[in-house]
């Protein structure tokens, strides 16, 4: 008979509240905000005398906020009416507070707090909707494995020297194998032996003299991962410095990294920070300005030194010996000369460089030391109708200051600009690419189209819904009514779940709610129509709805589970916004499955199942 | 008790379709083999998602004819321009393949300044409001994974098919859906519709809609076999009639949501909408004339004994003298 248990009615009102808790914070807009965060931990103060500062400097500028807010989590809070005036005010406040602060582009919530203390949260928007700047980055995997082989030829070299082996050549033979021609009396054993220590990665053969090493695919593969590993967390480091809120820095494949950023419009600046390589180099001053002059004039450098140029184009005669190199750097930080007020950059070695510069200044007290910038940009050139991608190295003096003191790990270089400092420093920190990195794909969103994306994808969810109900209200009556309600909670507990597991909603994300809605009326509409044929078949009515329920669950759950493979497979094997879609699919496809079987049921027994006799339903 | 105030269907619908269904297994197959010709011959109109290329909009002050655009970018080496205008007429939206070798910011730039040069002539303004640069590989290699994605799928299908119901029926579903994803795709190639990635998701979903649909056909197939006593043929054409008014009404109220995505959705959802209208329509056809009729023809024809339950059969032959 036409029965429920109670506990399911408990069950599917805790759904409900749950639901109603979980989707809620996205019915409250955004506020377009900027987060100012200091640059270092613990250095700079967020405080209210900072806030005071901020409402000064926007004062001044006519740009109007809604508040300034120190937070709990330590940052400060702009917020603003729209998404120009935020941009206007981080360009603002960018350069007026200096390098001690980042200043990031934000959405604050305005959802109440005791949402936000149950964990409710909004669904994060796809750039499609808030606009912002995707970039698709590709490795050049080539050159990581040129890099590392190349290594592991030092390597080679190396330990047969150490293990008093004569050599007479390594050499690389492709990306395959390494070679190694012993001399005439070595000690072939004691070769293997070693190298097989030294690289347990590689297959090892002996054939007369040639050792060779052979490099196998699980090696290269290791070496590509690893590659893009690193790149992406270099890619990572830079973009955290830059300042932007939520980034998304993703691996696509085995050689792109998918960067977006949301609330940015600039990619030329974006592009800048996150393309460029950025290394140190330190050497030996050789001739003071006019020496060097005099060299280039009259083509005569000498042969231990090289012709560097600094920031004004001056000459400079550098060491080519390389002194000590970045990736002997261990950390670099933006300062203040406290008795010079001056920007400088403070600089910490590992231990081998800081031995070397030990060494170094001990002998060199008095003389000048060169700190090279060396920034690699990847550019792209056309040669015979040819597209080729390369690097341009480009190498300047940024400082050639005095040696004061002996020194050895840690010690500061000034001179900088306030900007050069910290965007030195933070180059390199996040260290050095793996591989070189070219953009093959870039995207800006503006936020007036990403809002009217918003518009026209509630637009569109809301008409499908509009269509469908109005069609179930005429044709089914009252069980029309039920299954509104079932597809009206439904659509609540899809945005829930989405929003509990953050998934971001995109453009296709609509797309896939609207079609949620589509398989959702398929159970309702296999319920409504078996129960009209029991009817049909003279079975009493309260008899009829619960065998109708009963028959047709069977096939919703048959029927939704081949579509649910579908689902996974899209989502599976799908990217980005086809992984949006598939999200919604799936999660569609689950919840109408429990909301047309129990909920439309539970209610469909609350308004028939009490009654004695019934004669009649509407249907 | 009078209980049913409109119908789409008549209730008592008693048509015989597995006496059409040699027509209806022709029309389907001659459907299919036209699809899969279309996109051996004409292939896809690729969007820029597989090809790479710019896409940008322009704002113009006056409206201009779209042939001289068209004429003009061809004239500086951009053969195959898009050029459509959307809003009022004075915006347009144009997609560009890149110029051969050219890739990148290059192509970015050039791209730009063809659209400018084209665009502009005395008196009428070109303001360029977006130049996006999208990569071209990312879209070869999503199109690799659409194919795994529809092996994962049929292979899925088999076993879940097989297991729940039996293996002819599992056949017969995966054939119907694969026509149906055949149809549509097939449909983008006949018309020369852009296919971008928002119509792969498309079809994909077509998928999981024409397989519901054929399997909500069986669920019934398999309850009469146990309940009827009748020929296979009969018992199809039975569930058939029995499921119609379902499948005519999920498929109608599914059609209307998504006309609002193509009314409402705007252009980027256009592709996806109009590969699912088509999907749903050829879907409901195609669980009508294609799936239960494939259950009558040679290897896949279906018995009684398919779908007694397998206890029941030993018992019956334990019975037996």
């Amino acid at each position: 008979m036409l029965t429920f248990a109670r506990w399911k009615y408990f069950a599917i009102v805790a759904v409900l509240i749950l639901s109603v808790i979980y989707a809620l914070p996205n019915a409250y807009p955004q506020d377009p905000s900027v987060q100012v965060s200091a640059a270092k931990a613990g250095t700079t103060a967020i405080d209210a005398p900072l806030a005071k500062r901020i409402e000064g400097i926007l004062a001044e500028a006519k740009i109007p906020s809604k508040s300034i807010k120190v937070e709990e989590q330590g940052n400060l809070l702009v917020r603003l009416a729209d998404t120009e005036q935020q941009t206007r005010a981080a360009d603002l406040l960018r350069p007026r507070l200096g390098s001690d602060y980042v200043v990031a582009l934000s959405l604050a919530p305005t959802a109440p707090k005791w949402l936000e203390s149950l964990a409710a949260k909004p669904m994060p928007r796809g750039l499609d909707l808030q606009g912002g700047v995707h970039f698709v980055m590709q490795v050049d995997q080539n050159a990581a494995l040129d890099k590392r082989l190349d290594a592991y030829v030092e390597d080679i070299r190396s330990t047969l020297r150490d293990a008093g082996v004569p050599y007479t050549s390594v050499v690389r033979r492709g990306n395959e194998a390494l070679v190694a021609t012993l001399g005439v009396n070595a000690d072939k054993a004691k070769a293997q032996q070693r190298l097989r220590a030294s690289f347990p990665n590689l297959g090892l053969s002996l054939d007369g003299q040639t050792v060779t090493l052979d490099v196998p695919q699980s090696e290269l593969n290791r070496i590509s991962l690893e590659a893009i590993e690193q790149n992406l967390n270099t890619l990572r480091n830079r973009i955290n410095a830059f300042g932007v809120a939520e980034p998304v820095i993703q691996r696509q494949g085995t050689d792109r990294i998918v960067i977006q950023l949301p609330g940015l419009q600039d990619t030329a600046e974006a592009k800048r920070q996150i393309g460029a390589t950025a290394t140190l180099e330190f050497r030996a001053v050789v001739g003071d300005e006019a020496a060097a002059a005099a060299a280039v004039r009259d083509r005569s450098v000498p042969p231990d030194a090289r012709v560097y140029y600094t920031e004004n184009k001056v000459p400079l005669l550098l060491s080519k010996r390389l002194l000590v190199s970045g990736d002997q750097l261990v950390n670099a930080q933006p300062m203040t000369d406290p008795q010079t007020g001056r920007q400088g950059v403070s600089i910490n070695l590992n231990s081998v460089g800081g031995q070397r510069m030990l060494d170094h200044t001990l002998e060199n007290v008095g003389k000048r030391l060169g700190i090279v910038y060396v920034e690699q940009i990847p550019t792209t050139s056309i040669v015979d109708g040819k597209e080729v991608q390369s690097i341009r190295t480009d190498e300047r003096v940024i400082n050639s200051a005095t040696i004061q003191g002996v020194f050895g790990k840690s010690f500061q270089t000034t001179g900088l600009s306030a900007e050069e400092s910290k965007s030195l420093a933070n180059q390199l920190k996040s260290g050095a690419l793996a591989a070189p990195m070219v953009f093959v794909e870039e995207r800006v969103v503006g936020p007036s189209l990403g809002a009217e994306n918003v518009k026209r994808g509630t637009t569109a969810v809301l008409y499908s819904f509009v269509f469908a109900l109005t069609f179930f209200l005429i044709y089914y009556r009252m069980f029309g009514l039920i299954t509104c309600l079932a597809l009206l909670l439904n659509l609540l507990m899809v945005i829930a779940l989405m929003s509990l597991m953050g998934a971001t909603m995109s453009l296709p994300g609509f797309a896939g709610l609207a079609l949620s809605v589509g398989m959702s009326v398929d159970a309702n509409v296999l319920i409504n129509e078996r129960i009209r044929e029991e009817l049909r078949a003279g079975v009493p009515p309260q008899a009829a709805i619960a065998t109708g329920y009963d028959k047709a669950s069977g096939t919703i759950f048959d029927s939704n589970m081949t579509a649910l493979l579908a689902g996974v497979a899209l989502w599976a094997f799908g990217t980005g916004p086809l992984q949006g879609f598939a999200m919604t699919m799936i999660i569609g496809i689950l919840t109408s499955v429990f909301t047309a079987v129990t909920v439309s049921r539970g209610i469909a027994t609350l308004l028939y199942g009490g009654r004695r006799k019934l004669k009649s339903i509407a249907i | 008790m009078k209980i049913f105030p409109l119908t789409l269907l008549p209730n008592d619908a008693n048509i015989d379709f597995m006496r059409l269904r040699w027509v209806s297994i022709a029309v389907a197959a001659i459907i299919m083999f036209v699809a899969i010709g279309a996109m051996g011959t004409r292939g896809f109109n690729y969007a820029l998602d597989f090809t790479g290329g710019n896409l940008i909009e322009a704002h113009l002050d006056k409206p201009m004819p779209l042939d001289t655009v068209r004429e003009k970018l061809a004239a500086d080496g951009y053969d195959s321009a898009q050029v459509q205008t959307y809003g009022s007429g004075n915006q347009l939206l144009i997609r560009l393949q890149p110029r051969e070798g050219e890739s990148g910011d290059v192509a970015t730039k050039h791209a730009a300044d063809a659209v400018s040069k084209a665009v502009t002539d005395a008196g009428n303004k070109a303001q360029i409001v977006r130049n996006e640069f999208v990569g071209p590989q990312v879209g070869k290699e999503l199109a690799l994974k659409g194919l795994y994605a529809l092996l994962f799928v049929v292979v899925g299908f088999l076993i879940y098919i097989a297991f729940r119901f039996e293996w002819k029926f599992a056949v017969a579903a995966i054939i119907t859906t694969l026509h149906d994803v055949v149809v549509v795709a097939g449909w983008f190639a006949i018309t020369g519709h852009e296919f971008d990635l928002t119509v792969l998701a498309g079809i994909l979903s077509v998928m999981g809609y024409s397989i519901n649909d054929t399997i909500v056909v069986f669920d019934r197939v398999r309850e009469n076999f146990r309940s009827m006593r009748a020929d296979p043929e009969a018992v199809l054409n039975k569930s058939i009639n029995q499921t119609l008014s379902r499948t005519v009404i999920t498929s109608f109220v599914a059609f209307l949501t998504v006309v609002a995505l193509y009314i409402y959705g705007g252009g980027s959802l256009r592709g996806m909408a109009e590969s699912q209208m088509l999907g749903i329509i050829i879907g409901t056809l195609s669980s009508i004339f294609v799936a239960c009729p494939l259950l009558t023809l040679g290897l896949l024809k279906v018995t009684k004994q398919d779908l007694m339950p397998k206890a029941k059969d030993e018992a019956a032959l334990a019975r037996r003298p």
